[in-house]
């Protein structure tokens, strides 16, 4: 049987990335519930566009507070040696280097790690918020996305059709049915939901695909 | 810089801003720090033809309810009211189902224009209009549609796109206390845009859930001094 991650358990995979002492941004939509998966021992500073360092997990609605919220319009929970800072000092820290991982959604990702995640045919009022910023300053850019589209068409591509975020940023893409590292020798299939194989994943990406001499099963 | 800056209530604080005003407006999203009541206020008076700098666009009331049961009032309100010809910021709409905002409709029906800015060089460019810088050169949106009539510049080897600085009319900005002379302090994530625009307008006008003497605010906290403030309005929570 053949089985696909579903948003949460995409977000636990791309939390299993978030190394002890990292500074981590989480875009807008599924990478918000990385905030509930970060592996235990470990200790993750979250940093939110909004102006806050140090936030817990999301909030349940009786913890609701709509001046402890995500950029994400998500209400959080509070943490000691939490702090707070106003946008302009917010972007310093984004493209200065200062966070050491984003998660983003994506529409596209390319071959050579172009992001497109803003904008799309037909919808030219769409914003990128803060995402140009995050994908060009974080040290570490991971994708979190669907492999296709609804209507089964790829979103890993040789060039992206959609507007561009950033060129060349993107490092990790963990979809629903595979984890994929972009290097400079191309994109490396390196971990494939239950089920599938390898020649499978390729036949639902747009761009070739480089088999991991470990290549594995997406481990949790 | 007016000696009293305490006005009476939200409708006399916008009472003069004129049709075609430019006016950035504080906040982040539709929560937190939004200065809500001078908004409603602003669209009360009814100034019409104006340009808005906000991050984002609102999703307006009736669109609100599918969020929050019962509805919220935000930014969207103006739209909705057909009083802004510009909006500059970087969500005017979301990604899920549209139209997600009165501003993506107006836009697709070519009633709006929208200037597109990453939100960091957002920030940035109202941080430079308050400190009287004439802009700044950043990596974000090389390679992008964003670059699209701006000079570049490579330092070190990496691509810079300049980006000029943005100043307004009004300000409309929200803090949790102030002092009489206009000191601000914030509350949690409701500090994002509004300490950034205090001083990026001719006029800032700021909404307070409390207003207080001078010398009762710690100095050692203060968010905003009081010189890029005009107007305080207490609006209690």
């Amino acid at each position: 049987m053949k089985s696909r991650l579903d948003e949460q358990t995409i977000a636990l995979r791309a939390a299993g990335e978030f190394t002890d002492g990292s500074v981590v941004n989480l875009g807008y939509g599924m990478p918000g519930l990385c905030a509930n998966f970060v592996p235990e021992g470990r200790t993750v500073f979250f940093q939110s566009e909004n102006g806050i360092l140090g936030y817990g997990s999301l909030a349940t609605d009786t913890e609701k507070d709509y001046e402890m919220i995500n950029a994400s319009d998500q209400p959080v929970t509070a943490l000691p040696g939490m702090c707070f800072f106003d946008s302009a000092v917010s972007f310093d820290m984004i493209r200065g280097g200062h966070v050491d991982i984003v998660v983003l959604g994506a529409y596209q990702v390319s071959e050579k790690g172009d992001l497109a995640n803003w904008g799309r045919p037909g919808r030219p009022a769409t914003g990128m918020g803060g995402g140009m910023d995050l994908a060009v300053g974080a040290s570490k850019v991971i994708v979190t996305m669907l492999h296709t589209t609804k209507e089964g068409e790829p979103r890993i591509l040789r060039e992206c059709t959609f507007p561009l975020t950033a060129r060349q940023c993107v490092d990790l893409i963990i979809t629903d049915l595979a984890v994929i590292e972009i290097t400079r020798d191309g994109l490396v299939l390196r971990e494939i939901a239950l089920g599938w194989t390898a020649p499978e994943i390729q036949a639902v990406t747009g761009a070739e695909l480089i088999s991991a001499a470990d290549l594995k099963e997406i481990e949790l | 810089m007016p000696v009293n800056k305490v006005v009476n209530n939200c409708d006399e604080a916008v009472a003069d801003i004129p049709d075609g005003a430019t006016i950035m407006i504080g906040g982040f999203g539709s929560f937190g720090g939004l200065p809500i009541n001078l908004i409603v206020a602003l669209a009360n008076q009814g100034a019409r033809n104006l340009t808005l700098i906000a991050n984002m666009g609102g999703v307006g009331f009736e669109l609100s309810h599918r969020i929050k049961p019962g509805g919220y009032q935000d930014l969207g309100i103006l739209f909705e009211n057909g009083q802004v010809a510009k909006f500059i910021g970087s969500v005017p709409a979301l990604g899920g189902m549209p139209p997600t905002s009165p501003l993506e409709r107006l836009h697709n029906e070519g009633k709006i224009e929208i200037e597109m800015v990453p939100q960091g060089t957002l920030a940035e460019r109202i941080r430079c209009g308050a400190g009287g810088l004439g802009g700044f050169y950043t990596p974000v949106g090389a390679g992008t549609v964003i670059e699209k009539g701006k000079e570049k510049k490579v330092i070190d080897g990496k691509e810079y796109i300049l980006e000029l600085p943005l100043y307004a009319d009004f300000a409309l900005i929200k803090a949790h206390h102030a002092d009489t002379l206009g000191n601000l302090v914030y509350k949690g994530t409701a500090r994002c845009f509004n300490p950034v625009m205090a001083g990026a307008a001719r006029i800032t006008i700021v909404e307070v859930d409390k207003l207080v003497e001078p010398g009762q605010l710690d100095p050692e906290v203060v968010v905003t001094p009081h010189v890029y403030v005009d107007r305080i309005v207490e609006v209690p929570g």
